[in-house]
């Protein structure tokens, strides 16, 4: 579904990919673990645009995408929630949904996905006319799953849901995104510092190390993996 | 009483027009963080076009119809002015530093300026008595006297503002603004075009000018190509007096500056009416810089 191959990115002198491949096939959850400065949030921002590759390619179903603007790329059905949530704080919950279904057109996929994601996470509803800047943590997360949901995506991508969140939350948020992937069949290319929660929910997980990919493998045998358990699952 | 009142009625229609200025600078800082210095000039060609209706197409004077006719035409022209100057100057810099975007900014306005001094291509040096758009009579109403000029700068300016507040909080493109100018990442992750919306808001900021321009044209009926000069500047004051980047601020801020420039006129210090709004300048900055109605953020370095 998503394929990517000998992904090089710089910022300016710094180079943050040095030469990534990688794969995501359809329904799958995949995830990406590494330490601060591994490249995953570099590979996902790469895939929706946000930055512009030296070289490499980046493919989904089948169609070259490397270096489009973030704005067409969600077109094509991929939704990216960024790092740090970036949703619009100054606009209300339901404005912030709305914003997601920028590009639909039809108001009757509209109305049902947005009772689809208030039955998803049924806080959203309760605070639906609050502006976004008064949620907490926790919520803002929601929000920005939600936001990415209503641009109908054929392909997710999250980039650390759980970071700063309550875990009591952290878990509601994870128990919905593996729901949404079996459910929809939506393939998850998930970003996340808590390496266990994130392999303990994905099919197929990749290592990055310094921008390239050190280690890769179903999920299971990554976490049974010595090296991996080691560096990044606590011994 | 009477007196008080009339100035009044004087400070706030000249406030209104303040006001539509404002606006623009205030709509291109909130999506774009610079100041459109060339926004001043597009309010001088608002005027002009005024004038070119009733001179070159001659539209009806001292007429209603006419008048909003020519209001119209101007805010048209300056709409699709706002956007080239945009496409043309700005969008080629979109990555650049603020810095760089201010200084074009200036050299646009100083280019407008200089093109529209020239006799052959411009509309040369001199002033010109602008035509009476609107039928000129004297209402009183008590001791007050209130022109039909004040009442259309009145009226416009609150259909004007009505329709603004319509746009940015009832549309999907006006949502879409707020969004931008809140994060232009994000904007673009959810599939907003941020160009087409910055062009948008361009061509609106510029339309609301070009309506200043002929009302203030109505007001004061000599225009040259350095008419907006000082109004554009008392604008600007208005826009960070209100909170750069704020909409009901900048409306606010206009009205304010209207007021208090009035209130100067008629008191001894007259000849201070155009310092006034420097001098509120400097007041805003040192006593809270984020304006009346902004917030204060920090900047991240």
């Amino acid at each position: 579904m998503l394929e990517i191959t000998d992904l090089i990115v710089s910022y300016g002198a710094i180079r943050a990919l040095h030469g990534i491949s990688l794969r995501v096939d359809a329904g799958a959850i995949v995830t990406l673990i590494g330490g601060n400065g591994a490249g995953k949030t570099t590979t996902l921002r790469s895939i929706s645009g946000m930055v512009r590759p030296r070289s490499g390619t980046i493919r989904f179903d089948g169609r070259d995408i490397t270096g489009l603007p973030p704005h067409e790329v969600v077109g094509l059905g991929l939704a990216h929630s960024p790092e740090g949530r970036m949703v619009f704080a100054n606009l209300s919950v339901l404005e912030n949904l709305h914003m997601g279904a920028y590009l639909q057109r039809d108001k009757a996929w509209i109305a049902s996905e947005l009772e689809f994601v208030f039955h998803m996470f049924p806080r959203l509803r309760e605070r639906a006319e609050q502006a976004a800047g008064t949620l907490s943590g926790g919520e803002q997360q929601m929000l920005a799953i939600g936001r990415a949901l209503m641009s109908r995506p054929r392909f997710l991508m999250l980039d650390e849901p759980s970071l700063g969140i309550a875990p009591l939350l952290v878990k509601e948020i994870f128990g919905r995104l593996v729901e949404l992937n079996r459910d929809r069949n939506l393939p998850i290319l998930l970003v996340e510092q808590n390496a266990n929660l994130a392999l303990e929910v994905s099919h197929f997980g990749y290592v990055l190390e310094t921008g390239r990919v050190i280690l890769s493998g179903p999920a299971q045998e990554l976490r049974s993996n010595p090296e991996v358990r080691n560096a990044y699952l606590g011994g | 009483m009477t007196e008080f009142l009339q100035q009044v009625l004087n400070g706030v229609s000249l406030g209104a027009i303040y006001a539509l200025i404002a606006l623009g600078y205030t709509m291109v800082y909130g999506v774009l963080r610079f100041i459109n210095f060339a926004h001043s000039d597009v309010f001088m060609l608002g005027a002009f076009v005024g004038w070119a209706a009733v001179e070159r197409l001659h539209l009806p004077t001292r007429s209603f119809g006419g008048g909003l006719a020519a209001l119209a035409l101007a805010m048209a022209v300056c709409a699709i002015l706002g956007v080239v100057i945009e496409k043309l100057a700005y969008k080629p810099l979109r990555n650049r530093s603020t810095l760089t975007v201010l200084i074009t900014a200036i050299g646009v306005s100083l280019l407008i300026q200089n093109v529209s001094q020239n006799p052959t291509i411009g509309f040369g040096p001199n002033p010109r008595a602008f035509p009476e758009l609107f039928p000129a009579r004297q209402i009183h109403l008590g001791g007050l006297t209130v022109s039909t000029n004040q009442i259309v700068v009145l009226a416009v300016t609150v259909v004007l503002l009505a329709v603004l507040y319509w746009i940015v909080h009832r549309t999907k493109t006006g949502t879409a603004m707020r969004a931008l100018s809140f994060n232009a990442t994000a904007a673009s992750l959810v599939g907003i075009n941020n160009d087409r919306i910055i062009s948008f808001t361009f061509a609106l900021g510029s339309a609301l000018a070009g309506a200043g321009g002929v009302l203030y044209a109505t007001n004061y009926p000599s225009i040259d190509p350095l008419m907006g000069t000082l109004p554009g500047l008392k604008a600007f004051v208005a826009a960070v007096l209100g909170g750069i980047g704020n909409l009901p601020g900048a409306a606010l801020g206009g009205l304010l500056i209207g007021l208090v420039e009035t209130f100067v006129s008629g008191t001894r210090l007259s000849t201070f009416r155009d310092a006034i709004a420097f001098a509120i300048l400097i007041a805003i900055l040192l006593f809270r810089p984020a304006g009346l109605l902004g917030k204060l953020k920090v900047e991240k370095v």
